[in-house]
């Protein structure tokens, strides 16, 4: 199965505090940023930061995600140079638009898989898809690259670029989250949904996960390590999806042993998408169960 | 004969004081207490030597007891706790004789038994009557709870109640009662409120700190005792209440009742109390002004003696029927000896309060620390100086892991089972000391500046003088 993202936490890469302590905030992925939140003269000594961080620290069953200065700076390829050989699980481009950028940087990062002796693909692309001609392009970005995981919606910059209110509800953004969602899904990989941004509005941020759930989004990043257990429980199955989930995983089990094609569950009858649907449940279960060391 | 007087001075006459005996006072009004430094100033001015003291705490605004302790004034130090100027006083060797930890529970014991023999008790009192009918609950310097002071009001030989607002008689509601007191003496004021505020008392913003708290919100919610009764004590301090923030959403989830929560009582609780979730507050010491208001308006929030709490000797006491206890250490060994005496350069920066009792005889003793203090890994080869025994404690959690005492196998099996992070206390060290090193330890002289009593009356260590 693909891995558990329900939570992508922001570090900044230049807080060495952050940095060290990033495995133990409970969140599945974490990012850290050489970008917006690292200004203009600490662009190198966070890109060494982070680097040494990688090299030296353990994060555990946490995935570690650099995010990388956009295409249209020239700090893009020398964050790569330093931080594709630490190895980092993935690199996430900010403001992608188009799959041939995708494509640029699946070779630049090619050529250092080589060049170090890592085997080839290894580090793998989650983009940020943050303008309105990203947003457009999301489905032929998503198939761009075998090295893609998910993709990812950032909704300030978006919501800046069309000149749009961002609003707590979020319906401005909503053809944006439908249309990764499907892009997404249509690709194979997952959708992951842009943070809150109200670090106190607790109750906001558990209506907008929910909503961001509901929608199809496979988890959530989050801007304040305060975020993360209200967004992980979200996008974790409940007791009772998980029952359920079991049942199904059971009544298909008895079927097969008494040899019955048509299964039927309560009446109810079980097909190919609820089965699907029951074993991500309990996959997602199983990774998180009672809270590991990233809950 | 009217039992109030015009001065200290002339109440220390009429205690007739002598040098060499054993003076008291309670720690309520923490590091706004004004009561110890005017009586002993007052002391000190008539010309005695030789006096031991025997307060419950001693806080940073106790510093003129540093000179004092110079001139002789004062020979002998006996204290729950200690933090600050005079801490670092006895570290360095200050005194002859060794100061003397006892714990919560064991101080009255030790009152008790005789072992503290109290020659005159000074009790602030931030209300009183001309009978010597007392409580915290009013006042200027309301510092809510007495609990600390009932069993010197009881044992002392004489007891003087020293209060800044004298009320008619009979005051009320009514703690430490007249049949005690000796004497009462009319002050300007007896301290500074805004004084009582223990550490943080508001829940931790840090990240590291809810991590921990969650873990240990998470052991709670697998330990088999969260269910209906539940009792519950924690501590001040960020990460303590923390966990009491996420017990509280635990408790609402699944629709339980806790029966009491106790110990030095913050705010937090009074809202835990109010709320619904627990049906009773315990309550020795008052942490926040919160916690003084509740005491006066809820019945529900009950005031308790030193010994009522903690008392290993008492026919029973209140911590015996402790489910969970969550306490903090500035060290904890391999064999979860805890310490919080001594800081990392083996300086006194505190004493047992009630870590140690409560360790004892809850069901469930869990020590919450982030792997690292500043710089330092908590968890060591052997702590600076032991206040709890490792014995007494069942698991400590910190943000890369938790570890549980192997007597514990029930407690291991149970949280595994539940998929917690579950690794040894040496894989904890070796993680901290992988990342910030191995941690020198703090030098010190053969002389031996303070013992460390465990609640039985059995001495558990010793705290040496700070190399100079």
């Amino acid at each position: 199965m693909s891995k558990v993202r329900r939570t992508m936490l922001f570090i900044p890469g230049d807080n060495p505090g952050m940095l060290l302590n990033g495995g133990v905030l409970g969140a599945d992925s974490i990012i850290f940023d050489l970008e917006d939140a690292v200004s203009l003269t600490e662009k190198d000594s966070a890109r060494i930061l982070v680097r040494n961080a990688l090299k030296n620290l353990d994060y555990g069953k946490t995935e570690v995600i650099v995010r990388i200065n956009a295409l249209n700076t020239d700090f893009w390829k020398k964050d790569l140079d330093q931080i594709i050989p630490a190895l980092p699980e993935v690199i996430m481009p900010p403001k992608i638009e188009k799959a041939e950028e995708i494509v640029e940087i699946c070779e630049y990062i090619s050529k250092i898989e080589k060049d170090m002796g890592i085997e080839d693909k290894t580090i793998k692309i989650i983009p940020i898809i943050e303008t309105s001609l990203g947003i457009e392009n999301s489905f032929q970005i998503g198939q761009a690259s075998p090295r893609l995981e998910a993709l990812f919606l950032g909704a300030e910059d978006l919501t800046a670029n069309i000149g749009a209110k961002r609003t707590k509800s979020g319906d401005e953004i909503f053809y944006s989250r439908s249309r990764i969602v499907i892009a997404a899904k249509a690709s194979e990989i997952q959708a992951i949904d842009t943070p809150y941004t109200d670090i106190d509005d607790e109750e906001g941020l558990k209506k907008d996960a929910q909503f961001a759930k509901d929608m199809g989004f496979d988890g959530k990043a989050s801007i304040s390590p305060r975020h993360v257990e209200t967004i992980n429980k979200v996008f974790t199955p409940s007791e009772e999806e998980i029952e359920f989930a079991k049942e199904v995983i059971e009544a298909i089990n008895r079927a097969e042993e008494e040899g019955r094609g048509v299964i039927s569950m309560k009446g109810q009858m079980i097909d190919a998408p609820i089965v699907n649907r029951a074993n991500h449940v309990l996959e997602i279960y199983k990774s998180v169960m009672g809270g590991s060391i990233n809950e | 004969m009217s039992k109030v007087i015009n001065s200290l001075e002339e109440a220390i006459k009429k205690c007739e004081l002598k040098d060499g005996m054993t003076v008291s006072f309670h720690h309520h009004l923490r590091n706004g207490d004004f009561v110890l430094n005017k009586v002993m100033k007052t002391i000190d001015e008539m010309g005695y030597k030789d006096i031991k003291i025997a307060p419950s705490s001693i806080f940073p605004i106790h510093e003129p007891l540093i000179d004092l302790m110079k001139r002789k004034v004062v020979t002998g130090v006996t204290a729950n706790y200690m933090r600050g100027p005079v801490a670092e006083a006895i570290s360095e060797g200050i005194m002859d004789e060794p100061a003397i930890f006892h714990s919560h529970g064991g101080r009255p014991r030790a009152i008790e038994n005789g072992e503290i023999k109290i020659d005159v008790a000074f009790i602030a009192a931030p209300t009183c009557d001309k009978e010597g009918n007392m409580n915290g609950v009013d006042g200027p310097a309301a510092c809510g709870s007495l609990g600390y002071t009932y069993v010197d009001a009881r044992y002392a030989d004489k007891v003087v109640a020293v209060t800044d607002n004298l009320v008619d008689y009979p005051a009320s509601p009514i703690s430490i009662d007249e049949t005690h007191v000796d004497y009462v003496v009319e002050i300007d004021s007896i301290g500074d409120p805004n004084g009582i505020v223990s550490g943080s008392t508001q829940i931790t913003r840090d990240p590291v700190g809810l991590s921990i708290a969650r873990y240990a919100s998470k052991v709670i919610e697998h330990s088999g005792l969260l269910k209906n009764g539940l009792s519950f004590q924690t501590g001040a301090g960020g990460a303590s209440l923390a966990t009491a923030y996420y017990l509280k959403s635990l408790l609402k989830e699944k629709n339980i009742k806790g029966s009491f929560c106790m110990g030095g009582i913050t705010g937090y609780m009074v809202n835990l109390l109010e709320e619904g979730l627990f049906e009773k507050l315990m309550d020795v010491q008052c942490f926040d002004i919160e916690a003084v208001k509740s005491l006066k308006r809820n019945p529900n929030h009950q005031e308790i003696s030193a010994s009522h709490y903690a008392n290993p000797d008492s026919k029973s006491s209140v911590i015996k029927n402790l489910d969970i206890v969550i306490l903090g250490a500035t060290e904890i060994d391999t064999n979860f000896n805890v310490n919080v005496h001594t800081d990392s350069n083996g300086y006194i920066m505190g004493g047992s309060g009630g870590h140690s009792d409560t360790a004892a005889e809850s069901k469930l003793c869990m020590i919450v620390a982030p792997l690292f203090r500043a710089r330092l890994p908590i968890v060591v080869d052997r702590v600076h100086t032991i206040t709890t025994p490792g014995s007494t404690v069942d698991v400590l959690v910190t943000e890369r892991g938790i570890a549980v005492n192997p007597k514990r196998q029930d407690l291991k099996d149970k949280l595994k089972t539940a998929g917690l992070p579950i690794v040894e206390i040496e894989e904890l060290k070796a993680m901290g000391e992988k990342i910030a090193g191995k941690a020198k330890k703090a030098e010190t002289e053969d002389k031996i500046v303070a013992r460390v009593i465990y609640r039985d009356g059995k001495e558990l260590d010793v705290i040496r003088q700070i190399k100079s």
